[in-house]
């Protein structure tokens, strides 16, 4: 079954922007899912309409086979959402915020307190949960935001940036915590600009730009179509000289470090030999970027050019 | 998760939102519940101690039995609009508004809640004038059901006018204009203070135009029998004044105005 199926969704907000024009999306049940693009692509502006805090120009959003246009609470009764700005009552108790959520969902208020009982201990936040929600610090807000998200336990979560601004061990657990719960079943809507995160949590992806999804694909299936590569090579001693590869373009940075690009027909096998000939002993070895990252760019960059051209 | 029933989810839903309110009303408490208090307890030592015992008896009532009605309408008007001005205003302000608006609750229940949310602090606090006006003289109490219907449709009234104020301010100014320019001046101005008939012709006629005129003396009407209006006239114009704004504010809810895209 589809979680989330999009058709035909457009946004012009009242200032004339075009935020979407036309996207059609269909993320399965079960998925982990990521929806990647520049600032201003049009990805909150889908969540919001997904949410209805956004009203669509045009289009048909399904939640689960619930059209929004008809049956909005059905639909809305199945997503959690995490947004990207901290929206919770900063005045409330930490378990209160969590509770209050739970209610707002039909959950009794027995039930509630004790689902935010175990999520606040699944996200390490129980010891401050008689704490003024102001007072935690940035992660932990962030974690508050997904407990609370969680707290009716939706088929279907939407994180819209979630570990923005947070420290890489945090976002490291966050991981875990995410792939724990879509590994349950959830389905699970990521949005981040950090694109490592997207490739080691999510098996599918698409990419917006300008209000149009320009990839859509399976995660491996995006990363195959990178067809150029910049790998960086450590050597164990000093080179004076770019060492021969011929057919490769490299250069080197310092003289223990060669940047090379490598091709998609080309292979890494055919570079090490080459430089064990010359008595090149290769340390340690890592892409420039993150893969990801480079297609990202380039389709980005291929659109803005075309845009540019006409 | 299971689905559950809308109306589970709704009936559980507004729960959650009064108990959310009336949790706010106790947390701030020194805001909400103790100025009345000492506003009220102020307005009887100067203008029921010290003048009234001047001006005498109004309607066959000494002066301070005369205005602790209206003194009473004044602060559950005062309180309901502000409480909900101020809570939903503050919830736009701080984004917590898209708690409710991404759950699956109707509008209309949205305002239900807020305007409960109104409603017990327009009570809350007009318990807590009468408490303090039983302290400066008594107050008898001629139909309860006259009282108790004036109080809760009033207090619905401006509970549903905080809730429009709010649904349209931009800034914190924007929510403290119609209190300080538009209800204040009609508040005084709606018999509170005075019967209508010791005003010139005029005046009194023009009076009648003010709505709160009609809730003063419904309210007035309870306590002691007397009133300067048809109770019964007033009561239409509180449910009518209800149900409108009742129907406005859900349309405005349901076009996102002031908190959609």
């Amino acid at each position: 079954m589809q979680a989330l199926s999009i058709r035909g969704l457009t946004k012009t907000y009242a200032n004339g922007v075009h935020a979407l024009r036309g996207i059609d999306l269909d993320v399965e049940e079960g998925d982990f899912f990521a929806l990647l693009g520049p600032n201003g692509a049009g990805k909150t502006t889908t969540i919001g309409i997904i949410m209805s805090l956004v009203s669509k120009s045009g289009g048909a959003v399904t939640v689960f086979g619930h059209d929004i246009d008809r049956e909005l609470d059905r639909a809305k009764s199945c997503i959690g959402l995490v947004p990207q700005e901290i929206n919770f009552n900063q005045f409330e108790k930490v378990h209160t915020v969590i509770a209050n959520q739970a209610g707002f969902y039909g959950i009794p208020r027995k039930l509630a307190l004790e689902r935010s009982e175990k999520y606040l201990r699944q996200l390490q936040l129980w010891d401050k949960r008689e704490h003024i929600a102001r007072s935690l610090s940035g992660g932990m807000k962030r974690r508050l935001m997904i407990a609370r998200a969680l707290v009716h336990e939706p088929r279907l979560l939407i994180l819209d940036e979630p570990t923005a601004g947070v420290d890489i061990e945090i976002r490291r657990s966050m991981w875990g915590f995410l792939r724990g719960i879509n590994a349950e079943g959830t389905t699970i809507i990521l949005t981040t600009h950090y694109l490592e995160e997207a490739e080691s949590l999510c098996r599918h992806i698409a990419i917006i730009d300008g209000g149009r999804i320009i990839e859509n694909d399976t995660m491996s299936g995006v990363i195959r179509k990178l067809s150029q590569e910049t790998f960086v090579l450590n050597f164990r001693c000093p080179a004076s000289v770019v060492p021969q590869l011929p057919g490769y373009v490299s250069r080197l940075t310092d003289d223990h470090t060669l940047e090379i690009d490598v091709t998609r027909e080309q292979g890494l096998n055919d570079i090490f030999a080459k430089l064990s000939q010359q008595g090149i002993e290769v340390v340690s070895m890592r892409n420039k970027v993150n893969r990801l990252e480079e297609l990202f760019m380039r389709l980005v960059e291929r659109k803005d050019a075309q845009a540019a051209g006409g | 998760m299971e689905a559950q029933p809308l109306g589970r989810i709704r009936r559980i839903g507004f729960q959650t939102i009064v108990r959310r309110e009336f949790g706010r009303i106790i947390r701030i408490w020194g805001q909400t519940l103790v100025p009345p208090a000492v506003t009220a307890a102020l307005y009887f030592l100067i203008f029921g101690s010290l003048i009234g015992r001047r001006i005498g008896q109004m309607d066959g009532f000494d002066y301070m039995q005369y205005i602790a009605p209206g003194l009473i309408m004044m602060a559950v008007i005062s309180n309901s609009y502000g409480n909900v001005v101020s809570s939903f205003f503050g919830a736009k302000f701080g984004k917590h508004i898209e708690e409710l608006l991404v759950a699956p609750l109707p509008n209309w229940l949205i305002v239900l809640g807020y305007v409960a949310g109104g409603l017990m602090r327009g009570l809350l606090v007009g318990a807590v004038v009468l408490a303090v006006s039983l302290f400066f003289t008594h107050v008898p109490v001629a139909h309860p059901l006259l009282v108790a219907g004036s109080v809760i449709l009033t207090s619905v009234v401006f509970a549903l006018g905080g809730l429009f104020n709010a649904i349209f301010a931009k800034n914190f100014d924007q929510i403290s204009w119609f209190p300080t320019f538009v209800l204040t001046p009609l508040v005084y101005l709606g018999g509170v203070f005075y019967s209508v008939a010791l005003l010139p012709p005029w005046a009194e006629t023009l009076s009648y135009v003010n709505p709160i005129l009609y809730m003063v003396n419904a309210f007035r009407h309870g306590f002691l029998g007397t009133s300067d209006v048809d109770p019964g006239f007033a009561f239409l114009i509180m449910g009518a004044f209800a149900i409108a704004m009742f129907l406005v504010v859900v349309v405005l809810m349901n076009r996102g105005t002031g908190i959609r895209e």
